[in-house]
């Protein structure tokens, strides 16, 4: 447990803000599929080097699924379905960008103030990266808030889950081998629903446009 | 008395000001006694005021008893740091403001001379003595006086009726806030019936009622102040007084809020508690943001101005706010430092926002035009009133190497500090309250840009204004003083902060002086390797380098130089009018802070014969917290109106229930 | 104030206006190649500098005063800025005058300068660029400020020879927060020098120039000067960068050797950096003006974010 590491899985934890707050500025969905690849790819890169700081082989492994899952497969699942419906460029915001990071901002400073008693109890090396961790998920959330469309939401989605899995890697050393598969099983089975939703919204009413969903409710 | 010298001197001066306007009146249209005497004498009145005051900052606080007012409630006045340096403050701004009246004020407009020679005297002794009262009666009277001194000021032109309701709009706030100090100062002496100050000093208030007493204050002077929401009446009353009179207004009379919110916080109240910082710290943030970004989409040249005041009051109570943060925390060291910077900023903004009311009276005279949109080059026919407002213009950005600039950057230095601060709440948001500081000041930068730009360079905007003559040398006596003051407090900050040591030391029980490690042209708040700047250094610096560079182009190769019509990218029909326009320049800040505005847009189409673009940018307060007050007012009086019947006999019936009421209660 | 000091001093202030042509024509250079084509060599920007100070200045009738001394003011600032940020030594007469925060201060004169010279002449570009330059320049000043805040929260000061004493001291690692406030400050500099995402140093387009449009009535000397100090606020930024990034290298005690031996270091890394910033430019397109605040906006965003984290983590191992 050197001080390399330590600088490490801090600027991996400061890249993923990074990563975040790209996202939520990103107007285009093909970018934000790649920003999200990025992002699964500097878990992968967190994951493991935790785990050759702690010892702890399992973090091979949970960095091995997440690879495979967040770096290679979900992403190509994206990459068809944008291309199925045809929805490359255009992405609608609800609130126009400055207010958005305005906003998150403000979140990150929330964020960085919940963890900052935590961090103090906590043991693990990565402990004042939990803020970033929190941070990251309130993003993710809020750019799910923030769209209109149903990709980026999907997208809003899992990049709340990485951020999830961020926080669980850095705060213990990782969930127990059972929780994380489960898990990842979980979101592969979310997105492969969430596939079918979205081609089912586009047939329903012609467009991606969740506001649509309003029209379902009875008068 | 002979123990009191300097205030005895200062209060003798003060009545000097009220015999200069008594003598005003009694020449009430003898226009030139007035103009070419009374208004000179005025301003050698305040250079004395600074002349006696400026001792008094080190020394010992003084104070004398006047048997003056009601029998038995004598007024009390003392001089102590707080009290010198803010009459120095008011003595340095209104000499060059007087020199510049004498010339300015002239013979048809509004109020006789003699009138406004009273009033404007009346409102200067006025000040002076709020900064000297002692006891809340004396104070509350100076107050009023000024308040009231002032308001006939900003009615002098009472045949426009947007005059009379902006007026009437600043004496309604100003009375609302003279009612939250009355109930301050109330709370503040504790049920003991004595209103002196120094009777408040020694009461030991509990939690509740001291906070009670501080947020009673920062309501009364945050109004007088022009504090976010309390600050509709500002951009109302400042444009409308004549320009000298907006140039006190602005550089002055809020800066004797400022005053009397330091004498409560810090010198009434005994100790502060942190939660009053946050929330100076953030009504200061607030109204710096609105102010700035406000005054960059203002169309008319003394609302832009008055807007900037809104925000330099906030950069003011932002610092007031961080010192408070620190010296709950027990950081008197970061306090002062804090607290220099806001006092540092009271003295500068006063002379360059004085210098540019004044610069846009001249204006104004020159042109008799307000609205921006209609300006334009006049830098080529009033050089004067243009390179000196350049000065202010460039202060007043926070430019180095001026005065605004050394206050701000004392002021994000002490941003620096926060990270010590015991509170992790507070040490993640402060970093935050730090790059909104830099916003508002890159914004002041735009801001000044325009209104330099569109007043002052480019093409005339309407042919008329090539004749516009420069100002007279009274004026530009006045100007010239003003302008030394910004270069004076921008190139000698050492100089200045030896005046504020004894200041802070007085409040916060710090001051910067121990640290400046005895250099006299560094300014240097806590240690050289730390942070320091030296003005001097640096405008030497870039002077040497512009010398240099202008010689050695002239030596090495020549100074030819040929005129010809500017570059018309092919169109040869431009106009005066293609310039960017006020509003064009506004643009920009209008979009990316879209959210602050109540914005009305009339856009043309391609299609419109006659297209006309117009713009009305509202303030949301107004909509949202003021006209629901008028409403619910209004509505109020509506149901008690129905009591009106127009009977006499119905109203005595009134008088008489409620007589038996009373008495009823009394006996009971 | 030692007579090494003094001396360093003088060299950087010599280097830098050497340098700063060099280094506009190296990332010229660099542009050239990236994109297939041969270029007009590393001399041409001495070249131009040579013939524009040996042409007559044009001006238009009705400028002022102001329009003539502008050029000279911008060219005493950017000057002043180069001598104050530490590249070849730390041991600097001149640096206790202006910290990081005078640093911005001395960039914004600058940029007002030239914002109020473009206005003088009262063209519709003039004031076009002006505005467009002031947009520019209230989203990128404080986020250069946040920048140096970052890295004087690590070092507890805003001295900028203190700052980069700090630094250098350190073990070779990297910093989140700095890493932050790195990406920040290049988004920043290609604000603020014109460059391809922002702006296009080589546009002569009317409606999409910011630069040019602010220096379209100059001509002659002061149009030189005017390209020079542009020339030297790109070297001042690199030199920033190189300072607050990358601060190895530079002489700090009193050894001559020292000195002689930070020269081509510095050369070395303007190279590089002049390098990546043609890089940077090529595989990027022009944004519309429009989409330029939400640029700066994160620029600004990530500054901020670059303090916080530096809070949250506190100052890692050293």
């Amino acid at each position: 447990m050197t001080g390399l590491t330590q600088q490490l899985i801090d600027l991996f934890a400061a890249l993923l803000l990074l990563l975040a707050f790209a996202m939520l500025a990103q107007r285009r969905i093909l970018s934000l599929i790649h920003l999200y690849t990025l992002q699964g790819a500097v878990l992968v890169a967190a994951a493991a080097v935790m785990g050759y700081a702690t010892r702890q082989p399992h973090l091979y492994v949970s960095a091995g699924v997440t690879l495979a899952l967040k770096v290679f497969l979900i992403p190509s699942l994206l990459h068809r379905v944008i291309n199925r419906l045809n929805v490359r460029w255009d992405l609608e915001m609800l609130i126009n960008v400055p207010t958005t990071l305005i906003a998150g901002i403000v979140l990150v400073i929330f964020a960085f103030y919940l963890a900052a008693p935590i961090a103090g109890l906590a043991a693990s090396i990565a402990r004042g990266t939990l803020g970033i961790a929190l941070a990251c998920i309130l993003l993710s959330f809020m750019m799910m808030i923030t769209r209109s469309k149903a990709v980026p939401q999907v997208i809003g989605f899992l990049a709340m889950e990485n951020g999830l899995f961020f926080a669980a890697t850095a705060a213990t050393y990782g969930m127990p081998m059972v929780v994380e598969l489960g898990i990842a099983l979980d979101v592969l089975v979310g997105i492969l629903i969430l596939g079918v939703f979205m081609f089912q919204i586009r047939e329903q009413f012609d467009s991606l446009d969740i506001r649509h969903l309003e029209k379902l409710k009875d008068d | 008395m002979s123990s009191a010298p300097q205030l005895v001197a200062v209060l003798a001066l003060c009545a000097i000001w009220l015999a200069i306007g008594v003598a005003g009146l009694a020449a009430l249209h003898r226009f030139h006694l007035v103009a070419r005497v009374l208004f000179p004498a005025g301003g050698a009145v305040a250079l004395a005021i600074v002349a006696a005051a400026l001792p008094s900052v080190w020394g010992a606080p003084q104070s004398v008893v006047l048997p003056l007012g009601l029998p038995g409630l004598p007024f009390h006045f003392r001089l102590d740091g707080l009290s010198a340096l803010f009459l120095l403050v008011l003595g340095g701004t209104s000499a060059g403001v007087s020199l510049f009246s004498a010339g300015y004020f002239r013979q048809s407009e509004g109020t006789a001379p003699g009138l406004l020679c009273l009033q404007y005297h009346v409102f200067l002794a006025a000040m002076a003595l709020v900064l000297l009262a002692d006891d809340a009666y004396a104070f509350m009277v100076m107050w009023e006086t000024m308040a009231l001194a002032s308001f006939f000021l900003v009615i002098s032109n009472h045949r426009i009726a947007e005059i009379r309701r902006a007026g009437y709009l600043y004496l309604l706030i100003a009375h609302i806030g003279a009612l939250g100090i009355l109930l301050c100062f109330g709370v503040l002496q504790a049920n003991t019936g004595d209103y002196s100050f120094a009777n408040m000093r020694a009461q030991h208030l509990s939690p509740f009622w001291a906070s009670a007493a501080f947020l009673l204050a920062l309501a009364g002077f945050g109004a007088k102040a022009g504090l976010v929401p309390l600050h509709v009446w500002l951009p109302e009353a400042h444009p409308a007084a004549p320009s000298p009179v907006s140039a006190l207004m602005s550089g002055v009379m809020l800066k004797t809020a400022v005053y009397g919110f330091l004498r409560v916080a810090y010198d009434l109240l005994p100790v502060q508690f942190w939660w009053w910082g946050v929330l100076v710290l953030a009504l200061g943030l607030a109204s710096a943001v609105f102010g700035v970004v406000f005054a960059a989409v203002q169309s008319d040249m003394k609302r832009l101005l008055a807007w900037s005041s809104i925000e330099n009051i906030g950069l003011i109570f932002a610092g007031i706010g961080l010192s408070i943060l620190f010296a709950a925390y027990k950081m008197p060291a970061v306090a002062a430092l804090a607290l220099t910077a806001a006092l540092y900023h009271v003295a500068s903004h006063a002379f360059f926002k004085s210098l540019l009311f004044v610069a846009t009276g001249a204006v104004l005279h020159a042109t008799s035009q307000r609205s921006l949109g209609k300006l334009g080059g006049l830098l080529r026919v009033m050089p004067w009133v243009g390179w000196a407002s350049l000065l202010g213009v460039l202060a007043s950005a926070g430019l180095p190497p001026l005065g605004g600039f050394v206050s701000e950057w004392l002021l994000l230095q002490s941003f620096l500090f926060t990270p010590g601060l015991p509170n992790s709440f507070l040490n993640m948001l402060v970093p935050a309250v730090a790059a909104v500081i830099a916003l508002v000041a890159a914004l002041a930068g735009y801001t000044m840009v325009k209104f330099y730009g569109v007043i002052f360079l480019g093409q005339h905007r309407e042919e008329k204004l090539a004749a516009a003559r420069d100002a007279g040398s009274w004026e530009r006596l006045g100007m010239a003083w003003l302008v030394a003051g910004c270069v004076v407090l921008g190139l000698f900050p050492a100089q200045f902060l030896d005046i504020l040591a004894p200041v802070t030391q007085l409040l916060v029980g710090a001051s910067l002086a121990d640290a400046s490690g005895g250099s006299n042209w560094l300014l240097v708040p806590v240690s050289v390797e730390r942070a320091s700047y030296g003005p001097l250094f640096f405008f030497a610096g870039v002077a040497a380098s512009f010398g240099l560079a202008y010689f050695l182009v002239r030596r090495l190769y020549h100074g030819r130089l040929r005129r010809a019509a500017p570059w018309d990218c092919g169109f040869p029909w431009l106009t005066a009018r293609m310039q960017d326009s006020a509003e064009g320049f506004g643009q920009p800040v209008r979009q990316i802070f879209e959210p602050l505005y109540r914005m009305r847009r009339e856009l043309p189409t391609a299609f419109d014969a006659r297209p006309r673009y117009a713009v009305e940018v509202g303030d949301h307060f107004w909509h949202w917290l003021y006209l629901p007050l008028a409403r619910l007012v209004e509505s109020a009086a509506r149901a008690i109106g129905a009591l009106q019947q127009g009977r006499i006999a119905i109203y005595l019936l009134y008088s008489f229930a409620t007589l038996m009421a009373l008495l009823l209660w009394v006996t009971r | 104030m030692s007579v090494l000091g003094l001396a360093s001093q003088v060299l950087e202030i010599f280097a830098a206006l050497a340098l700063a042509p060099l280094l506009a024509g190296w990332v010229g250079q660099c542009r050239a190649w990236l994109q297939n084509r041969s270029g007009p060599g590393l001399l041409q920007p001495y070249r131009v500098l040579h013939k524009l100070f040996n042409k007559d200045s044009v001006l238009a009738t009705h400028a002022s005063p102001l329009f003539r001394t502008a050029p000279y003011v911008i060219f005493g600032c950017m000057t002043l800025a180069c001598g104050i940020v530490p590249t070849l030594s730390t041991d600097l007469p001149l640096s206790p005058a202006a910290d990081a925060i005078a640093l911005v201060g001395l960039f914004a004169l600058a940029r007002v300068f030239a914002a109020l010279a473009a206005m003088d002449v009262g063209t519709a570009f003039g004031s076009l660029g002006a505005r467009r330059e002031m947009l520019i320049g209230f989203l990128a000043e404080p986020a250069l400020l946040m920048v140096f805040f970052t890295a004087a929260l690590i070092s507890d000061s805003t001295s900028l020879t203190t700052i980069v004493r700090t630094l250098s001291a350190r073990e070779i690692g990297i910093q989140p927060s700095l890493a932050l406030a790195a990406v920040a400050l290049v988004m920043v500099a290609l604000a603020e020098n014109a460059r391809v995402p922002v702006d296009n140093p080589a546009t002569h387009l009317e409606l999409t120039m910011v630069h040019e449009a602010l220096i379209l009535e100059y001509s002659g000397r002061h149009l030189a000067l005017l390209e020079w100090a542009a020339a030297l606020k790109l070297f001042a930024y690199a030199c920033i960068g190189i300072a607050l990034f990358a601060p190895w290298g530079v002489a700090h005690g009193q050894a001559p050797a020292a000195l002689v031996f930070a020269l081509p270091v510095l050369v070395a890394k303007l190279a590089a950096a002049g390098f990546l910033l043609a890089l940077l430019e090529t595989v990027s397109a022009k944004m519309r003006i429009f989409r330029v605040p939400e640029f700066l906006g994160m620029a600004f965003l990530l500054a901020v974010i670059a303090m916080l984290v530096k809070i949250l983590l506190g100052a890692g191992p050293q």
